[in-house]
């Protein structure tokens, strides 16, 4: 490990501009002639459109137009879409009611579209938004998917009867996993609900559209995670422009947690109002529209039986879960509770039948897609309450029950699609247990019940799949797109080089961790190497980041380039050095051969390439290698993490006295960039289980958690100082051994302080977020 | 935010004179919460008349048994005041709870009483210390300040210029913030002053700040948090809300007594 190569703490390259005020943000683009859009939002959750009066609105200063719907549609611009088919148990296909980018007929959630007013300023475009007068006829509106799928409910789409999307299974046969319910010693049942998130990136999503009619070229600058699939689903399905005749720029985004993954009406808007009106579009979301309309997370209702035999084994898992899709289908919505969540089910443990069904389902709320963690969060946190809970009713250790039933030998085939390549469970568990002193635990509860506060232990055993994903697999799944990445490596004619990736970092700090994949295989400075990302000009095609996939497969397709950049370099460097090619090694910014003193300078090799003046016979000039990497399998991060609290009996309020999480995320580049993620992650992992929550009045569908005033973030002093380690088992299906540690913290933290808490509190019925009203309500009623 | 057009007053009468011009214009002190709801475009005055320049509405004295705070005072300066610390460092513990440090170092005294925001924590202390409000033309009690939710004895154009008080002999604060915005869910000011004993309750009525009058008995003869033991608060007349029922609230208003007595 040098100080810049694989494994070294690089501070952040790009954290200079970012901390300075200096990063380019969507928002921050300017282009000649640039405009504002506005939109007119449904303030109804359910209601048909019966007009449209934009006059006064048209004639309101600074205003160059008012553009609805129905042009739209006359233009062909198409559906939004879900990129994911699910079939249903009887072999039918997902039930996809059409999701237009404005809505013509129909509204179905607050804050679904209905008119885009243009104007010289954001100020004029939103007083003539206001002025947009239109005439609802309000419909009766359902937001809780139980309920929606109950008769004589408000229907949302004519094509989803009874508002049911997919009715699907997986895994072991229904019948069969009752008889071993049935048979079983003993059996855990509970009612798991994941509560609905907004995502709340720090940059709210913005776009700019700009139509160039001498070139009848559209360029997107959109807050984008991937800035390639936009433009494919942009050009294939919303018919906007060709792909040649469609660049989408996703410059510095702050951040996405998977909200900036799908494509959403404003940026498909912004580029069809440029060609309409003649001007570029910009367009920012302000914070309450982002609580609005970007894609919400979780929000599931499932029933779990656990079974065990008389030896605390488990025997079968039966899972039914109802997923609220909201008002569409989102980009990736249904993949996020099938196969990023049924899939999962197993745990860290050998479990012979699991039969998972899950139920999609409409809503009059925002749509709901992938949020960091995306369906492992619910299956981690369904899984983890279980055997929580199966543990005390047994009346045996948390640790030991998980112990029992970890899986030990690998691979592993689960009942449920995924083959586990590596990990070793019990490390993780006895370095968290060690970490927090759980042997002492005991006297540091009695210590508080002196001072009057309830203290509670627990701990949470989380696998997850990242790396996502073998193309083949997930294609024959139903995914419409593969999961590969790409990469381009271009070595200057002075040996300074740049790296293109599909790979999009909005916060995940790829300038460095790529960089140092370069600077660990050539010995040259981390300075000299640049990453080149999100922008479809300059690299040809990327699936985006997201899933934890970034380390896995972006950099594995860099490793590939880079493979094939140091066999032509050093095929140049031997016929330079008069050596064998196989005599010459690459380190330290030099290439040398191998027990001798011979060596050339890294630049002079580049200069070789490109001078060509002197190349081994039949070599082309120049040294720049392109990859795409399809991965093999999933990777399979998993850890422990252990919550201690202490609870206020007397308010109800919750404080976090020890988080410990002890992660095997195999290789790692950057450790305080994995820390960082693992740090960021237990973050929101807390504030699902302790503050946050989507609500939505349930008679009118209006959102009452639309501001910082009522949607609880995590505050730094919510949160104690994280201690975190590591172990690793390396992924042998990657090139680096690396299996992602982006959504971690998101996954295994909320059921561990879950049963912290329920631990504190002698009372198991507690859902998330434990807020203090529901925790003193819970002591009482343990009382 | 609409267009609107901002003056700064250089004086109490030159206020008045600006906010007389125009029928749609308002006050703005510290700006914390008119200017959130002017950016929502829930508040569209057509002009801003600014008080945070105005020498007269600053400063902390004390001085002839009475403390006085002039009204454009940030919770920053109450917070770190010495005179307050030493005359009522209970009122000095409240403002460092206000918010975080931006806000405390732009939102004032007289904005917060003014606005009678019902989670606000100013106006529980008003209430205990049975504070005077000083406006540009008369003095309010406290008891007659307040009126319900938002709702002041303030007239249209009348500003808030200082608030004075006794100090007390003992006083408290408690306060149990909400999850999301850190306002009041439940906050308790207790205070033995002159005038007896005085508690405060913000956060959690259903018209706003108010006081206990049956923990104020039950502290008159014994000032202490065993006194409360036995004292309900009734639930049919506090908020509830997503964040917290009438019954939860009734429970913190007996809870944050307790603590702010003994923190007294």
């Amino acid at each position: 490990m040098g100080v810049e190569g694989i494994g070294a703490r690089v501070a952040r390259k790009e954290d200079k501009r970012f901390l300075t005020g200096k990063g380019r943000y969507t928002d921050d683009m300017v282009v000649p002639g640039m405009k504002y859009a506005a939109f007119v939002r449904s303030p109804h959750a359910h209601a048909r459109i019966r007009g449209i009066d934009s006059s006064a609105a048209e004639g309101m200063p600074g205003v160059i137009g008012v553009l609805n719907g129905k042009q739209m549609l006359d233009d062909g611009i198409g559906n939004l879409i879900c990129g994911w088919m699910i079939h249903s148990k009887d072999g039918s296909p997902m039930k996809m009611g059409a999701w237009r980018p404005i809505a013509h007929d129909t509204v179905r959630y607050v804050g679904d579209a209905v008119a885009v007013v243009v104007a010289d300023s954001v100020g004029e475009a939103r007083d003539a938004a206001e002025a947009v007068v239109v005439d609802y006829e309000e419909l009766p509106a359902v937001t809780d998917a139980v309920m929606a799928l109950e008769p004589a409910r408000p229907q949302l789409h004519p094509e989803a009867a009874g508002n049911l999307i997919y009715d699907w299974a997986l895994g072991t046969g229904e019948a069969e996993t009752d008889a071993a319910i049935a048979a079983a010693a003993h059996v855990t049942e509970m009612t798991i609900v994941n509560n609905r998130l907004a995502p709340n990136a720090m940059e709210p999503r913005a776009a700019l559209g700009v139509y160039d009619a001498a070139d009848d070229h559209y360029t997107c600058y959109t807050t984008s995670q991937n800035p390639h699939v936009a433009r494919l689903v942009m050009s294939a399905f919303y018919n906007v422009a060709p792909e040649n005749k469609l660049r989408v720029i996703a410059p510095d985004v702050g951040g996405g947690f998977g909200s900036k993954i799908f494509i959403y009406p404003e940026e498909i808007v912004c580029l069809w109002a440029s060609k309409r009106t003649g001007v570029p579009v910009k367009w920012t979301s302000d914070r309450t529209e982002a609580f609005l309309t970007d894609a919400h997370g979780r929000d599931h209702h499932s029933t779990v039986k656990m079974a065990f035999d008389a030896d605390n084994r488990i025997t079968a898992l039966k899972v039914d879960t109802i997923a609220n899709f909201g008002a569409y289908m989102s980009l990736f919505s249904s993949a996020v509770p099938t196969y990023l969540y049924a899939t999962l089910l197993s745990g860290q443990y050998d479990i012979p039948a699991i039969h998972a069904n899950v139920r999609a389902v409409y809503t009059n709320t925002a749509p709901v897609d992938a949020y960091r963690g995306a369906g492992r969060p619910e299956a981690t946190f369904l899984l983890e309450r279980t055997m929580e809970t199966a543990a005390r009713e047994l009346g045996i250790s948390p640790a030991e029950l998980r112990r029992k039933n970890f899986i030990r030998s690998f691979p592993h085939q689960t009942p449920v699609i995924m083959n586990y390549d590596a990990g070793d469970y019990e490390a993780s568990l006895e370095a968290a247990m060690r970490e927090a002193d759980w042997a002492g635990f005991g006297a540091r509860k009695a210590e508080a019940e002196r001072r009057g506060k309830k203290r509670g232990i627990g701990m949470s055993c989380y696998i997850e799949a990242c790396g996502i994903a073998p193309s083949a697999a997930v294609g024959s799944l139903g995914a419409g797109v593969g999961l590969w990445e790409s990469a381009e490596v271009r070595v200057n004619a002075v040996g300074t080089i740049e790296v293109l990736t599909g790979s999009h970092s909005h916060g995940q700090g790829h300038e460095t961790t790529f960089a140092q994949l370069v600077a660990d295989r050539f010995g040259v400075p981390i300075d000299s190497v640049s990453i080149v990302h999100g922008d479809t000009d300059k690299v040809q095609m990327g699936m985006g980041t997201y899933g934890s996939r970034s380390g896995a497969v972006g950099m594995s397709a860099i490793v590939k380039a880079l493979d094939k950049v140091e066999a032509k370099a050093k095929k140049i460097a031997a016929h330079l050095m008069e050596a064998d090619e196989g005599d010459i090694v690459i380190e330290n910014g030099e290439a040398k051969v191998a027990g001798t003193d011979k060596t050339v300078p890294w630049f002079q090799v580049a200069l070789a390439a490109y001078t060509a003046h002197n190349l081994p016979a039949g070599m082309e000039p120049g040294l720049k290698e392109g990859a795409f990497y399809d991965p093999s399998n999933f990777t399979f991060p998993a850890g422990c993490y252990i919550c201690e609290v202490e609870v206020d009996p007397e308010t109800g309020k919750t404080g976090i006295v020890q988080f410990v999480a002890a992660d095997d995320f195999g290789n790692i580049i950057n450790p305080m960039i994995v820390e960082g993620q693992v740090h960021g992650g237990i973050a929101q992992g807390i504030g699902q289980a302790l503050l946050e929550g989507v609500h939505y009045d349930p008679q009118t569908g209006q959102l009452l958690t639309a501001s910082y005033m009522d949607y609880a973030m995590p505050r730094a002093h919510d949160l104690p100082s994280f201690k975190v380690s590591h172990q690793n088992t390396p992924c042998p299906n990657n090139p680096l051994g690396i299996k992602g540690c982006g959504e971690a913290g998101a996954i295994g933290s909320p059921p561990a302080l879950i049963n912290a808490i329920t631990d504190a509190i002698g009372n198991n019925d507690l859902t998330m977020p434990a807020t203090p009203q529901k925790v003193w309500a819970a002591v009482n009623a343990a009382q | 935010m609409y267009a609107t057009n901002y003056h700064r007053a250089s004086s109490v009468a030159d206020a008045l004179r600006l906010k007389g011009a125009s029928d749609e214009a308002k006050y703005v002190s510290g700006g914390m919460t008119l200017i959130p709801t002017m950016k929502q475009r829930l508040a569209a005055p057509s002009d801003l008349v600014d008080l945070r320049h105005i020498a007269e509405m600053k400063g902390i004295t004390v001085s002839g048994g009475r403390v006085r705070i002039g009204a454009g005072t940030t919770h920053a300066e109450v917070a770190q005041s010495a005179e307050i610390k030493a005359a009522c460092p209970a009122l000095a513990h409240l403002a460092s709870l206000i918010g975080d440090p931006q806000v405390r170092h732009m939102g004032t005294i007289g904005g917060s009483i003014a606005n009678n925001d019902p989670a606000a924590d100013y106006p529980s202390a008003m209430l205990a210390l049975a504070a005077t409000i000083v406006t540009d033309r008369r003095e309010i009690a406290a008891d007659d300040f307040f009126t319900g939710l938002f709702e002041t004895a303030l007239q249209d154009d009348e500003i808030v210029v200082a608030v004075t008080f006794a100090p007390p002999e003992r006083a408290g604060y408690s306060k149990f913030p909400n999850p999301a915005s850190r306002y009041a869910m439940t906050g308790v000011f207790v205070a033995k002053g002159p005038g007896g004993v005085r508690v405060g309750v913000t956060g959690a009525g259903a018209n706003g700040v108010f006081r206990h009058a049956a923990m104020e008995a039950a502290l008159t003869g014994n000032f202490s948090a065993q006194a409360l033991s036995g004292v309900t608060t009734d639930p049919s007349e506090l908020l509830s809300d997503i964040h917290g029922s009438a019954e939860y609230r009734a429970n913190l208003v007996n809870v944050m007594a307790r603590r702010a007595v003994a923190a007294a």
